[in-house]
């Protein structure tokens, strides 16, 4: 089945409002990855330290109450997020003072004495010293600069230089707009978001790949056309792939979404997010650095 | 090539069977099965995110490791140059690896002699005035820091055997740190007690001279003594209650000496205690103490803290004492347990600690499963929409994917994670990519204008290293989020590596085979595609 026929976009050509575009993107992701390391980002407690706790009651519990609950129990920072629709209430303190444990152990018991009749369990706890945050950040980094590096070097041997560093171009993009994103959106950042990353980075360089794999069949034929017709063709003749793969991934990720739970819908976001953007890149990113590369 | 039809269609069943082999153990019909199946088959672990338990990491604190011992130096070679008659005053360990020797003459070379002789893994750093310092060689700071953390992770690892958990992961990690996973674990407080304990077992003799109210209140001990407190709860009213012990400074016996510690019930009051049970030299020395100080009082103190201090009635032969305190029965199970496996070199802190509640591991494993099935069968219908027969053909190489995967993680006994069941996901989306990618070079081939047979072998052909280039970049992400991920991450990194995997052979010879074996029944005149 074929829902359009053969394309004829001139991809190329509409470069420049896709660098603006990126541009944004770009310098949006690199103000959060600035700014992340600084702590001036909703860090989640694995990367800042610190407390958090996810209770479960048997009868909904008012969010307003439940703050002053905590103020008056002299957690003045924490933050408080409620799941409507299973009664469930998720404190999170970043950066405590003093020993995590017992600060955990200290919220359970204001909920025990502050809402006697109506009993909880506890869901989960997560408690993370400071020193342990601040390493795992460093290892975030380490893992998204070693891929990066491994990606350029597997590029650039099965192609050429100049396309191994148009797919690391890409791919930092992907990154850094899913990144700032999130950013601007005052999600938390945690491990798991950084997995997301990582993972759309692959997919993203996927899609490149593909491209770039036309562009190298096409030029080896040697045509007449200039090479920013041969790209053009060359997008256009995956195109329908490209669209294809995207909307089977975007799919699953969307029954993600929908149906996966709390724990995981952050992570399913950034990557539903790095799909529409990875894709984006691979035509509009990619492709028009290594036009600029070769055309100099 | 058409040749080939009947040993790739064998290979495809058997790696279909295998998988199945492999992986119904681990799936809820489990009970149904023949045990000898049941039994011999490796099965997927659930990770703690879905089925709850605790992930620990803990850093031993290996500084503390090097003072204790550097303490423990300090005396030995006290009593090595009292006995040689070295003129000293006192041998004292200073800061973590510092031991000062004050002399009385004015030569040290008798000093220096004994200590080059006897304690090489010493240096002499400095001497000032009436004191000489010396300081532990470098190389043997790191052996005792290497030395505290495997034997911390020993110990561990026995009170954890002891505590009786299915399936503990007990492991090191870095330089200082054990992680400590206990799956399906209810009861976490007790856990973390147990693991926390240092377990160092002192007994003191009470100074039954001091002023005990003086030294708690103004906090002044006499020369040679410590103040330490017994700490209780009383179970009526929960308040707990400090009671200060004036003791001895000198240690008279500790835990090292220990051959075994159980609980056993107090038949007057019906309370459990702790009977531990000294080795012959323990034993030895513990009859010459009890002999020397009837009538005094004899501390028990578990790091730090007095747990009781009876009086001694008479000299108690046969290595036995009792450790009582108005235990609870699991209170005393654990005191026994920790006392067993012995005492920790060093303190451990917790410096993550990730509970997961059995209910929200349930609630995950459905929502899971859930997306999965949905996302499953979008991606389906999606296809056989798209592609027709071909799409049918993609289905089936998606179908056989998943459960080579599922085989595959249980023959690598892998956890499964609720990131990991993403990865699963992610791997159909993913999965359908390389058959998209042949699908379409078919249509251009058809396009063209070649026979369907020709336009499918040449499909195949070109899109052989697209598909190959894609799944290697995601490979190598996969490769690095293992390496540097822990738990649920790591469990993502697995099933989304293992699936890709798969993939290069599911959708290169699985689907092709289906082509060959249409056109090889017949001519077939179009491909529904």
């Amino acid at each position: 089945m074929d829902i359009w026929g053969e394309t004829r976009i001139d991809f190329v050509g509409k470069r420049n409002y896709a660098f603006l575009l990126s541009g944004m993107l770009a310098i949006l992701g690199l103000i959060a990855a600035v700014l992340i390391p600084m702590g001036r980002a909703n860090l989640g407690v694995d990367f800042a330290g610190g407390v958090s706790i996810q209770l479960k009651f048997e009868k909904p519990v008012a969010i307003d109450e439940a703050r002053k609950l905590m103020e008056s129990g002299g957690f003045k920072d924490s933050e408080l997020q409620e799941f409507k629709a299973d009664s469930k209430l998720l404190i999170r303190l970043k950066k405590p003072e003093g020993d995590v444990r017992k600060i955990s152990e200290g919220i359970i018991n204001v909920f025990t004495n502050g809402f006697p009749d109506n009993k909880f369990i506890i869901d989960s706890t997560e408690e993370v010293g400071p020193t342990i945050g601040k390493r795992l950040q460093k290892d975030a980094l380490w893992a998204v600069s070693i891929s990066l590096l491994g990606i350029l070097t597997y590029v650039a041997w099965r192609f050429e230089f100049v396309f191994g560093v148009a797919a690391v171009i890409a791919t930092f993009h992907d990154v850094l707009a899913v990144l700032g994103i999130f950013y601007v959106s005052g999600k938390e950042i945690n491990l798991l978001i950084i997995t997301a990353l990582l993972t759309l980075a692959g997919y993203s360089l996927t899609d490149t790949v593909v491209v770039f794999d036309r562009i190298r069949e096409n030029l080896r034929k040697r045509t007449k056309e200039t090479l920013a017709q041969l790209i053009n063709r060359s997008i256009n003749e995956v195109l329908r792939r490209t669209i294809v793969t995207s909307t089977t991934v975007l799919l699953v990720l969307a029954a993600l979404l929908a149906a996966g739970g709390e724990v995981i819908h952050d992570f399913s976001l950034a990557l539903f997010i790095g799909v529409i953007v990875g894709t984006y890149s691979s035509i509009f990113v990619a492709s028009p650095v290594v036009l600029l590369w070769k055309k100099k | 090539m058409s040749k080939s039809i009947p040993i790739r269609l064998t290979l495809i069943s058997f790696f279909f069977v295998l998988a199945m082999v492999l992986f119904l153990p681990s799936t809820p019909i489990s009970k149904d099965l023949p045990s000898f199946w049941r039994n011999n088959v490796p099965k997927i672990n659930l990770g703690l995110d879905l089925q709850g338990g605790m992930h620990l990491v803990l850093q031993v604190d290996t500084e503390k490791a090097v003072a204790n011992h550097t303490q423990r130096l300090a005396s030995s070679i006290s009593s090595l140059l009292i006995e040689k008659k070295a003129a000293i005053t006192s041998v004292k360990a200073s800061g973590v690896s510092d031991i000062s020797i004050a002399y009385t003459g004015t030569d040290t070379k008798d000093i220096e002699k004994l200590m080059d002789s006897n304690y090489q893994i010493f240096k002499k750093t400095r001497g000032a005035g009436s004191e000489i310092i010396y300081t532990l060689i470098d190389g043997e700071i790191e052996r005792i820091k290497e030395w505290s953390v495997s034997q911390a992770l020993e110990t561990i690892r026995n009170r954890i055997d002891k505590f009786g958990v299915a399936e503990p992961h007990i492991q090191r990690q870095g330089i200082n740190e054990i992680i400590v996973q206990l799956p399906g674990l209810k009861d976490t407080e007790r856990a973390i007690a147990l693991i926390g304990k240092t377990a160092v077992l002192e007994f003191k003799l009470v100074d039954e001279t001091g002023d005990v109210k003086k030294a708690a209140e103004e906090n002044i001990t006499p020369e040679g003594d410590e103040l330490l407190y017994q700490r209780g709860t009383d179970k009526e009213t929960g308040i707990v209650k400090q009671t200060p012990y004036l003791l001895k400074k000198q240690t008279l016996i500790t835990g090292d000496s220990l051959t075994d510690a159980r609980v056993a019930i107090d038949s007057q009051f019906n309370e459990p205690y702790v009977s531990i049970t000294f080795d012959s030299e323990g034993a030895r020395q513990f009859e010459k103490i009890t002999a020397e100080s009837v009538g005094k009082r004899l501390a028990i103190i578990l790091d730090g803290n007095v747990y009781s201090a009876p009086n001694i009635q008479e000299r108690i032969g046969g290595g036995r004492a009792m450790i009582t305190g108005r235990f609870t029965h699991e209170e005393a199970s654990d005191l026994a347990i920790v006392l067993r496996a012995g005492a920790l070199p060093a303190p451990v802190n917790i410096i993550q600690n990730v509970t997961v509640g059995p209910s929200l591991g349930q609630d995950s494993i459905e929502a899971g499963v859930k997306a999965c099935i949905i996302g499953g069968i979008l991606v389906l219908l999606f296809m056989m929409f798209y592609y027709k027969f071909a799409g049918v053909i993609a289905d089936f190489a998606v179908v056989l994917n998943i459960s080579m995967l599922l085989g595959a993680m249980a023959w690598f006994n892998a956890t499964l994670t609720l990131p990991g069941i993403a990865g699963i996901i992610l791997t159909i989306g993913m999965g359908v990519d390389s058959n998209v990618l042949i699908f379409e070079r078919i249509k251009e081939e058809l396009r063209l204008g070649k026979t369907p047979r020709s336009a499918v072998d040449a499909g195949y052909d070109r899109a052989w290293w697209t598909v190959i280039d894609s799944h290697v970049t995601t490979l190598i992400t996969a490769a690095v989020l293992f390496q540097f991920g822990s738990g649920p991450i790591k469990g993502f990194a697995v099933s989304l590596s293992l699936g890709i995997l798969i993939n290069l052979f599911t959708a290169l010879v699985g689907t092709k085979v289906i082509f060959d074996m249409m056109h090889q029944r017949r001519r077939v005149e179009r491909v529904s595609i």
